[in-house]
């Protein structure tokens, strides 16, 4: 894993200070609300509905044992004994109170994290598939490229205040898990017919308001080249994006507007003009971090015995997966227990799943963008005892991928910006659907909620995605269908006028039937059925009056 | 015909835990919508929205909310978003806001 240098160590620590005296100066007046709220949002600190929220960044979604049992230390000193891990794969605390700020932000320091730019219109944290290093499918490990760009957009001068936020997403394997094509730049590490390491940069995708797909700029970028070129990418959407109307500021909308032909000309003429500028510095800053992101030392191989425990073998089928190497697997923890709250974690648990990274699994773990915890590197030999653990913390749901397996936004339970509540709606659909044997027969399908306009449920992806709206004073949700956020992506399609608090559940409930009867074959997916047979037949599901009103017409 | 005037009270966040305030009539803040100062007209939200103002330094967010009056007179959410920011998450309700003074 990369280690701050002591120009980090310094520079974050010198970001608190500098906070903690604004924390002070707004206490005694000195500062109004409206100079410090720019300042505290650079800083990762909302004010929600309820109490202010920390967001932290988990850089790539990678940490380490001592920096989850960090935020069980401050989940206990300054929260209220949990914390929520988000789809840009960072966590928040709900519940900090302002004068606590600064010492919670020097609690992180000492592990080497911080909560800058997890807020406000700047390079927002850097996201990458939460396989790295360890999926069997990769090229290369994708969190180098990953940490290049966050400490080339780190409090950059020239883009510290751009029209909107900006988000990057890198990814090493031919199959998406870090949704590159739902990024302002998605990057992907391809290599060209001689072998020569390079990215396919993709620019203009988004969710929010207007969901786009993002379109390829640039086919091959030889790896040299990667900063130039995305500088060059930043510098011409911060020219002439919008900034007239935050709704269409994004770099998706610019883009569309001008298209990819001319964004792509533009583009290359700038990078050209920085290529000249780039000197090869950032190489030789490339090349450290690469080493530092070396795999860790291996056991050597060894046969594996089966599980023989039926619940082990269940657990193993849906949250187990490859490893690169045939004697380790990949251990994902669900985070979606039944009728849990979707990416909550109490200190107890960060703190055991923090020992099972430090004891048996190379004192590594990642936050997926699915607010699943991921073990990358576990030798197979200690699947039963990490299993027996999880189950006994209430964290061994066997779920990953099933229909309870669900991203949901923070809604209206916490956040300011929610039209409707997300939380509860994940949690009635999760209890719907306990019988593990029932959600393995319905087989893969992702279920995606958010709780306003915004998408941080990322519901345009979903299979079945979920938008809560207020309409009218009252609670309010639309379904969208045939959504998917890999490589295979696709914008949902909405399904028709939406259904109140107590209709949503079981409209899905009736979306889930229709798919199991029209399914050919039990491994094909919900997915699948619907690319085949469109959207009709849902359709019917979900408005059965009006199906009945056409047939008898 | 004027549009009818519903009734409304100040709210906002405290400064230090950010936790929802209501402004009252004897010029402070409560935790409880119940104290709230209810506005009847607009001249008299006009004065509740200059008095809430006053306290810069203390509440930040203040905004006038439309609300619903019970039958002894006070003040209850007319949204639910007000309701849900009166009560606290739904999903952790050992996190929720006491609603009425113990």
């Amino acid at each position: 894993m990369y280690e701050y240098t002591d120009f980090d160590e310094a520079f974050v620590r010198e970001r608190v200070a500098e906070f903690r005296g604004q924390v002070e100066r707004r206490l005694d007046g000195s500062l109004t609300e409206d100079e410090f709220k720019p300042l505290r949002l650079m800083n990762g600190l909302y004010l929600q509905l309820h109490a202010y929220m920390l967001r932290i960044a988990v850089p790539y979604g990678t940490l380490n044992g001592r920096q989850m049992r960090q935020f069980a230390y401050i989940a206990d000193r300054w929260d209220r004994g949990y914390g929520h891990f988000t789809t840009r794969q960072n966590i928040q605390f709900n519940w900090p109170k302002l004068q606590d700020v600064p010492d919670m932000l020097e609690a992180l320091a000492d592990v080497q994290m911080h909560a800058m730019q997890t807020s406000g219109n700047c390079i927002r944290n850097v996201t990458a598939d939460h396989f790295s290093g360890a999926a069997t499918d990769e090229i290369a490990d994708p969190r180098p490229t990953a940490e290049l760009l966050r400490q080339w957009s780190t409090d950059h001068p020239e883009f510290t205040w751009l029209g909107r936020k900006f988000k990057i997403a890198v990814t090493g394997s031919e199959h998406d898990r870090a949704v590159i094509k739902a990024h302002d730049i998605g990057l992907r590490l391809v290599q060209d017919d001689d072998g020569n390491p390079g990215y396919e940069v993709l620019v203009g995708g988004g969710l929010g308001r207007t969901p786009m797909l993002g379109k390829v700029v640039r086919e091959f970028l030889p790896k040299e080249h990667l900063l130039p070129y995305v500088e060059a990418i930043l510098q011409v959407y911060n020219l002439i994006g919008r900034r007239d109307n935050k709704y269409k500021a994004r770099i998706k909308i610019l883009v569309h507007e001008t298209g990819i032909d001319e964004i792509r000309r533009l583009v290359e003429s700038t990078f050209q003009e920085n290529l000249a500028r780039f000197n090869g510095v950032n190489q030789e800053v490339f090349d450290r971090i690469e080493a530092s992101f070396a795999a860790p030392e291996f056991e050597p191989v060894y046969d594996v015995t089966p599980a023989v425990d039926a619940g082990l073998r269940s657990w193993i089928d849906t949250n187990v997966a490859d490893h690169r190497e045939p004697h380790y697997a990949i251990v994902t923890i669900s985070l979606k227990g039944i009728g849990e709250t979707p990416g909550d974690a109490t200190s107890d648990q960060m703190r055991i799943m923090a020992a099972l990274a430090e004891e048996f699994a190379h004192d590594e773990l990642r936050i997926s963008h699915e607010q699943n915890v991921i073990l990358p590197h576990v030798p197979r030999r200690h699947l039963a005892e990490i299993y027996r653990r999880l189950k006994d913390a209430g964290l061994a749901t066997a779920n990953i991928g099933l229909v309870s397996d669900i991203i949901a936004c923070p809604g209206m339970d916490y956040c300011a910006l929610a039209t409707a509540r997300s939380i509860p709606v994940a949690q009635k659909i999760s209890e719907t659907f306990a019988d593990i044997d029932r959600q393995r027969d319905i087989g893969p399908l992702k279920i995606k909620i958010s709780g306003c306009i915004n998408a941080c449920g990322h519901h345009h992806v979903g299979h079945i995605g979920i938008l809560g709206l207020d309409r009218a004073g009252v609670e309010n949700y639309q379904i969208t269908l045939g959504g998917d956020g890999t490589e295979t992506a696709s914008i949902g399609e909405r399904a028709g006028p939406g259904f109140a608090y107590d209709e949503i559940v079981p409209a899905v409930e009736r979306l889930i039937e229709a798919y199991l009867d029209h399914r050919s074959e039990d491994t094909e997916t919900f997915l699948e059925v619907y690319r085949r047979m469109g959207p009709a037949p849902f359709k019917a599901a979900l408005y059965p009056e009006a199906e009945a009103r056409s047939n008898a017409a | 015909m004027a549009k009818r005037f519903k009734p409304q009270i100040a709210t906002g966040n405290d400064l230090l835990d950010g936790d929802v305030v209501y402004f009252t009539q004897g010029l402070k803040w409560s935790r409880f919508i119940g104290d709230a100062w209810i506005a009847t007209n607009e001249e008299a939200a006009e004065v509740l929205q200059k008095e809430a103002s006053k306290f810069p330094n203390d509440i930040v967010g203040v905004y006038l909310t439309d609300v619903a009056i019970d039958d002894e007179g006070r003040a209850r959410p007319d949204h639910f978003r007000e309701d849900f920011r009166m009560r606290g998450p739904s999903n952790r309700p050992e996190h929720g806001r006491p609603v009425e003074r113990a």
